[in-house]
């Protein structure tokens, strides 16, 4: 995958929730963020949902824990399952080692394409990450 | 807002990730929390718990207060000697879990958890009654620290010409550490052997930077709270607010070690008395996940197709790599191999009873 060192690379599209998307017409990755993980710490267990499930914009689709506590994964863009990283279960690390690469979650067919527009950039999202930690 | 302890610009000069505990800005974690959960098991961890509280007893009926307000036999200690206990109100229900340190026949100090630290000297200031003592709400003089590890001698040891064999497991020392004035205890919450440092605030910041300079070659890490959680989990240790409170009774706990009926009246000794006749209708239990999905602090248990108990403390044990906790259950499903189901968000899980603790060191030297 490309950009690893990133932190936020510029092709992606991300979340206030911090998943990222890589979008390419109707179908889509999507993970959690380098952020994301770092805050999490150590993970440890990642539960995600099956081909064929639905799901809106900003539902939950899965959690991913760490050895303090879980956190929900939200959609970000409405959508169909159509892959799943399974390879998670054996491998749940691959989240803090190569969260936009071997951590991908799920990738999904996009209901609306345009969805993805409404999504923050790679600077936008920077920015957010700032204004939270800020807070 | 939240109170801070001596340490708070130490642990923010060095990049701890601060959290809201017990109304205290605490750390939670500095470099890792499962780095620094191995580094207690394998090294050495220091951690700052200062926002516990202390509450002195001092005068000629100390002992009578400390009988009368801890459900252990403080009468059997000797000058430095150290217990663990519990304090429970007239219903036996726990009010705290404490260590009760015997400085002297007419000098008691308490150590207790910082979400109680107000309410507990209340408590016990308003059982003294008429009798020859005076209470003292010390917390906010002192810091305490915890050094644990299988190296935390060996460390400590290079600060101080006291030897530090000598102080056995739960007993304590007046000690000069770096020439600072401290009382040490072989004690701690993570299963590991360690000391417990008090000292005065104004010092703690010095002894902080000494021993984890001293401590840096032997491995040893800061520690936050995360750490410290799965750490005494993976001990067993009893977390008050989770494991037990005003609910629930020591002897449903698991402690009835510390529960002493024969030595005299105590708080919550009558209901603690029938309860022991009437028999245990619930026990608080260790039991293993036999699954990948970590089981969480309020997830149900089910036995059959009936929810039978709640989980009071789980998690990942990053030492053991098994999802553990403990959780309170009907005495009749309580034995070391029951099968059980955790209910992990909306999904039955099999689990089953354990012995605990679910680590038990190596103890070479005891």
């Amino acid at each position: 995958m490309e950009n690893k060192m990133a932190n936020t690379p510029e092709d992606l599209n991300y979340t206030k929730d911090h998943e990222w998307v890589r979008a390419k017409g109707d179908e889509a990755t999507v993970g959690i963020t380098d952020h994301a993980q770092n805050q999490l710490g150590d993970v440890v267990y990642v539960e995600l949902p099956k081909v064929g499930d639905k799901f809106e914009a900003s539902e939950s689709f899965g959690s991913v824990e760490s050895v303090k506590a879980v956190s929900e994964i939200y959609m970000p863009v409405s959508g169909t399952v159509i892959e799943v990283n399974n390879s998670l279960a054996d491998t749940p690390e691959h989240v803090n080692e190569d969260p936009y690469g071997e951590g991908w979650m799920i990738r999904i067919k996009i209901d609306n394409p345009a969805q993805v527009d409404a999504l923050l950039t790679s600077i936008e999202y920077e920015d957010y990450i700032k204004e939270e930690a800020a807070e | 807002m939240l109170k801070r302890t001596p340490l708070y610009e130490a642990h923010v000069s060095i990049g701890a990730r601060m959290v809201d505990f017990a109304g205290w800005e605490m750390p939670v974690q500095y470099s890792g929390h499962v780095r620094e959960h191995m580094a207690v098991r394998e090294a050495a961890g220091l951690f700052d718990v200062s926002h516990m509280g202390e509450v002195e007893i001092r005068g000629t009926d100390a002992l009578a207060l400390v009988q009368h307000v801890t459900t252990n036999d403080a009468s059997k200690l000797e000058d430095n000697q150290v217990q663990y206990s519990t304090m429970t109100n007239l219903e036996g229900g726990v009010i705290d879990d404490l260590l009760v340190y015997r400085i002297n026949a007419e000098y008691f100090l308490l150590i207790v958890n910082a979400g109680g630290a107000d309410s507990d000297f209340k408590w016990i200031e308003g059982h003294a009654g008429m009798l020859n003592v005076e209470v003292h709400n010390t917390s906010d003089a002192f810091a305490l620290l915890a050094l644990q590890g299988p190296r935390a001698e060996r460390v400590l040891q290079q600060l101080t010409d006291h030897m530090l064999d000598r102080i056995p497991y739960y007993w304590s020392q007046r000690v000069l550490v770096d020439r600072v004035d401290c009382r040490v205890s072989r004690t701690g919450y993570t299963g590991e052997d360690g000391f417990e440092i008090l000292c005065h605030a104004a010092h703690a910041q010095h002894l902080w930077n000494r021993l984890l300079v001293t401590g840096h070659d032997r491995g040893l890490l800061p520690c936050g709270l995360a750490a410290r959680n799965t750490l005494r989990l993976e001990a067993a240790y009893r977390l008050y607010g989770h494991d037990m409170d005003e609910t629930t009774t020591p002897l449903e706990a698991g402690l009835g070690w510390v529960v002493k009926l024969a030595k005299g009246d105590f708080s919550g000794r009558d209901a603690l008395v029938r309860q022991k006749q009437e028999g245990l209708k619930r026990k608080l239990v260790g039991f293993e996940v036999l699954d990948r999905a970590p089981a969480r602090d309020g997830y149900p248990v089910v036995i059959g197709d009936k929810e039978a108990g709640m989980v009071t403390s789980g998690s990942p044990a990053p030492f053991l790599k098994k999802n553990i906790g403990l959780a309170y259950l009907p005495t009749a499903h309580t034995k070391a191999g029951t099968d059980l189901l955790v209910s992990i968000r909306g999904r039955n899980v099999p689990a089953r009873v354990v012995e605990t603790p679910f680590y038990k060191r190596n103890r070479q030297f005891d």
